[in-house]
Formats: C-alpha cells, sequence, structure tokens
C-alpha cells in the first residue's frame, strides 16, 4: 500500500485509498493565530496544503477562514494593528523570512470581487505584475498575456480587443482575468478568497472548470461559503469554526460521513 | 445551536412513507402464508389491495427522495438517509412481489391436496422476523438490531437447503408429488429472497447511521486487509 503524506495530527487523517494520488507537500501552518488587534480570529490552526491539490476552508462567516488565507501570502499583515503567531511554510521555509513581494509572486491571491486595474487594459492587467518585477521586453509580455489568459480559459473571449479596458467585461469575465494575472508570474500557490460569490452560476461553473484544469500545476486553496462549490472541486476540506481547526480530511468522505458532529450540523445547514 | 429545519420534516415525511410501505410488505407475507397454511383463497384479495398501494408508495417515496436531493443538495447523514431510502424502496417492493408469487402459489396448493411444507413455517418465522426487524433498525437507527438481522440470513438459507432436500426426496419417491413439491420449492425460494432483501436493508441502514460500507463483506476484507497489509 502507497505510504501518501503525513497528515496533522489533529484533524481527520484522509486514508489512503480514498485519497487523491500523493503529492508533495506545498504550504504548511503550524500553531497560526491572527488578530486584528483584539482577540484572535485563529486560535492555533495546524493545516497542510498539497501540491496539484484543491484544498477548500468552509465555515461560518467570521470563523477565520479568510484570516487565514490571507497569512498564507502575508496580507494579513499589510493591515495596521493585525497580529499572527506561529509558522507558516512554502516548500519547508518560514515565509516570514521572505521578501513579502517575492513570497506574493510564488503565492499569488484572487479576491471575493473582481478588482482588474481600473487605468489599464485587459493586456496591461495581465501584464501587470511581470511589469512590476522589472520585465520590459515587448515579447516576453505578449507571450504571458496569452499564455496566462489562455490558462485562464479567457482568451478566445478577450484575443480581439486587448487593449480595451479590464473593467470592460463582465464579472466572471473579470474574475478569470484577475486569475490571468495572479498566473502570469508564475505562481505555485494559488490562493482564491471566495472568488465567485459576485458571480451568476454560469460564471461560476466556469471558473470552478478552470479551477480543476489549473491543479494539475498548481497547489490551490480556496475559501468557499458555498459547500457545493467545495465539494465539487476540492480534494480536501477543511471546516473552521470560530478559529479553531474543527476537521480536515478528503472532500467526499467529508460530505458523506463527517467525523465531528459540528461539521455534520453546518453542512446539513443546521447552523451557520 | 442546532437549529430545526423544514428539510426535516421533508425526512420525516420520506420516513414514514418507507414504513408505511414496510408495514404493508409484513402484512403481505403474512397474508400469503395464510392462503398456504389455512387453504383459505380469501386472503388473495387482500394481498393484492396491498400490492397496488405498495406499488404507489415505491414510486412516491423515488419522487419525494429525487426532489429533496434536487432542491436541498443534501450532505452527510441527510445525503445517506435519502441514498437509503432509494436502496430500501426498491428492496420492499421486490419484497411485495414476492409475497404476491407466494399467494399466487398457495391457491394452487390450497385447490390440492396437502403434502408437507418441509421448514416452510420456520421460514415464514424467519422471514417475516427479518423484515420487521430490519425496518425496526431503520426507524430506529439500530445498528446492533441491524447485524442481528443480517446473522439471521445464514439461518434463512440453510433452511431453504434443508427444505429443497426434503422435498426433492418425496418427490423421487412419489411423481404425483411433482407438480406440488416444485411449488413449495419455488415458496421456500420466496421466503429466501425475502430474508436476502431484509438483510439488503439492514446493510442500508448501518450504512445510513454509521456511513460504513459492510455489504459483499467489506468489513471481514478490511479487517483481513489490515491483518496482512501489502508490501
Amino acid at each position: 500500500m502507497v505510504k501518501i503524506m503525513e497528515m496533522p495530527t489533529k484533524p481527520t487523517v484522509p486514508t489512503p485509498a480514498q485519497a487523491p494520488a500523493p503529492q508533495r507537500l506545498s504550504m504548511e501552518v503550524q500553531g497560526l493565530k491572527a488578530s486584528y488587534g483584539g482577540g484572535w480570529v485563529v486560535k492555533g490552526v495546524d493545516l497542510r496544503f498539497y501540491e496539484k491539490v484543491i484544498t477548500a476552508i468552509i465555515g461560518p462567516s467570521g470563523c477565520g477562514k479568510s484570516t487565514l488565507i490571507r497569512c498564507l501570502n502575508r496580507m494579513h499583515e499589510v493591515l495596521p494593528s493585525a497580529r499572527m503567531e506561529g509558522e507558516v511554510l512554502l516548500d519547508g521555509q518560514p515565509i516570514m523570512g521572505l521578501d513579502p513581494v517575492a513570497l506574493r509572486r510564488q503565492v499569488g491571491m484572487v479576491f471575493q470581487r473582481p478588482n482588474p486595474f481600473p487605468t489599464m487594459s485587459i493586456a496591461q492587467n495581465v501584464a501587470a505584475g511581470l511589469v512590476l518585477n522589472g520585465v520590459t521586453d515587448r515579447a516576453v509580455l505578449a507571450e504571458s498575456v496569452e499564455s496566462s489568459l489562455r490558462k485562464a480559459a479567457l482568451w478566445d473571449e478577450v484575443k480581439d480587443k486587448l487593449s480595451a479596458p479590464g473593467q470592460s467585461l463582465s464579472g466572471g469575465q473579470q474574475q478569470r482575468l484577475c486569475i490571468a494575472r495572479a498566473l502570469a508570474v508564475e505562481p505555485r500557490v494559488l490562493l482564491l478568497d471566495e472568488p465567485c460569490s459576485a458571480l451568476d452560476p454560469i460564471a461560476t461553473a466556469r471558473i470552478e472548470e478552470l479551477l480543476l484544469e489549473l491543479k494539475s500545476h498548481l497547489t490551490i486553496v480556496i475559501v468557499t461559503h458555498n459547500m457545493q462549490q467545495a465539494a465539487r472541486v476540492s480534494d480536501y476540506t477543511a471546516f473552521l469554526l470560530t478559529g479553531e481547526l474543527v476537521e480536515y480530511g478528503v472532500t467526499h468522505e467529508l460530505f458523506t460521513k463527517p467525523s465531528d458532529k459540528r461539521t455534520e450540523d453546518y453542512i446539513t445547514g443546521r447552523f451557520g | 445551536m442546532t437549529m430545526k429545519r423544514h428539510f426535516d420534516e421533508d425526512l420525516d415525511v420520506l420516513r414514514g412513507k418507507l414504513l408505511e410501505m414496510g408495514g404493508l410488505c409484513e402484512d403481505m407475507i403474512h397474508d400469503a402464508v395464510k392462503i398456504l397454511t389455512e387453504r383459505d383463497e380469501v386472503y388473495l384479495a387482500d394481498v393484492q389491495a396491498k400490492e397496488g398501494r405498495v406499488n404507489d408508495l415505491h414510486i412516491e417515496i423515488d419522487e419525494v427522495a429525487l426532489r429533496l436531493i434536487a432542491l436541498h443538495q443534501p450532505a452527510a447523514g441527510d445525503l445517506r438517509l435519502i441514498a437509503a431510502a432509494l436502496k430500501i424502496n426498491s428492496d420492499l417492493e421486490r419484497i411485495g412481489d414476492q409475497a404476491v408469487n407466494i399467494a399466487e402459489t398457495g391457491i394452487y396448493l390450497a385447490r390440492m391436496p396437502r403434502i408437507k411444507l418441509g421448514d416452510i413455517p420456520r421460514m415464514v418465522e424467519v422471514a417475516v422476523g427479518m423484515t420487521k426487524d430490519s425496518l425496526d433498525a431503520f426507524s430506529r437507527r439500530d445498528v446492533e438490531l441491524a447485524r442481528s438481522v443480517i446473522a439471521r440470513d445464514d439461518e434463512e438459507d440453510a433452511l431453504k437447503s434443508q427444505t429443497f432436500n426434503e422435498l426433492i426426496g418425496l418427490m423421487q419417491s412419489d411423481a404425483s408429488t411433482i407438480q406440488r413439491g416444485m411449488d413449495i420449492i419455488l415458496v421456500a425460494r420466496n421466503l429466501e429472497r425475502i430474508a436476502d432483501h431484509a438483510t439488503n436493508i439492514a446493510e442500508d441502514v448501518i450504512f445510513m447511521v454509521l456511513g460504513k460500507d459492510i455489504r459483499h463483506h467489506a468489513e471481514e476484507k478490511a479487517a483481513a486487509a489490515e491483518r496482512s497489509p501489502e508490501p
């Protein structure tokens, strides 16, 4: 029998037969605590994220799921009075020892509301990260724009209007533009914080299909309020409640036979 | 804090319909067997009337379950209950069909001179007990009772084999009993199938309560694999 990854001791350990194919550990949080100056919003969470795997983080409003993923690329510390304790590792290296800009190039993020840069064209939006990192070669930039838009499944829809404003696109297209922008700097981890909450079901389905395509070469972490979405796209799911990790396991197991009653009550709509 | 959901009322409707169907099936087996043992054809109409209601419930339960899946996207224990209900629904409908078969065979046998019934009376007792207990286990979410139903299936199989052997012996010694002997063998087969369906229901109850699939000796296989893991 194949020995897969060692899972954290606290969460439910996924059994090898039910887990996706063995993958390399990409990111890890150990004893993570985070606050906005008051009490801890995330209260000592241990969690692992694997390469080529989509991990969903679910939980009711205020449970700390967005705060947790914002700690993964040091977006949390940007807020005044924010505090973070514990360890976040990227490929085994503490991220606090990395330059935040360099870290965010490797750990990209897509937010709830599509936020293309308002004064930039579609192409400029996609190239923004590379330009910021000093790339000036037009051919390199053009190639990156095309490949990133293709990866984000947007190329065919925008290839004839690359100089149009990013904000001229529909909501779903804008969100895929933001994904293309995140992909352009070739990150290894993609964090998505409620990426479909402002989108209609068709646009949502396109993003979900896209994530399933992208996971072949990325580590993806998605925070979602939509439990069906977590069930549809993720391989692993972590359930957070009042800042604590209640259960972590293989998604189809967690949604069919959760081991913790609080998980059962949440996913069956008895609270939240 | 746990919230009371309208969905729970819908699930109660589903449970209620299944239990009604189960009760009708139990009655159908009793009535069918009375045709055989009491040689009274009056029970055939009862069996047929109940079969009509069982068939209606078969369709209604599927409709309710599919509606709940489509509208509520159930998860965890809710999902397992609905999945179990769909399977139990099929098993109950088949139990009803077996009871009709017994009733129809009984009509022929009731018009002919008696021959021995082998272990049929005991088979009836076991099959009816298993059916009743499987439904009680469903209603009370009682895993131990469900396991006891599964354990009784071996007894029913043994009784069937015994009845087969006894009647084959009879038919060999007296050719005039062949038609009736064959019919009693068919009844034994019907009862054994009822016990199999009750076993399926008990397995579904265990899945519903524990989320554990124990069909096809999955538990024993898992335990064996644990004892001798592959290199």
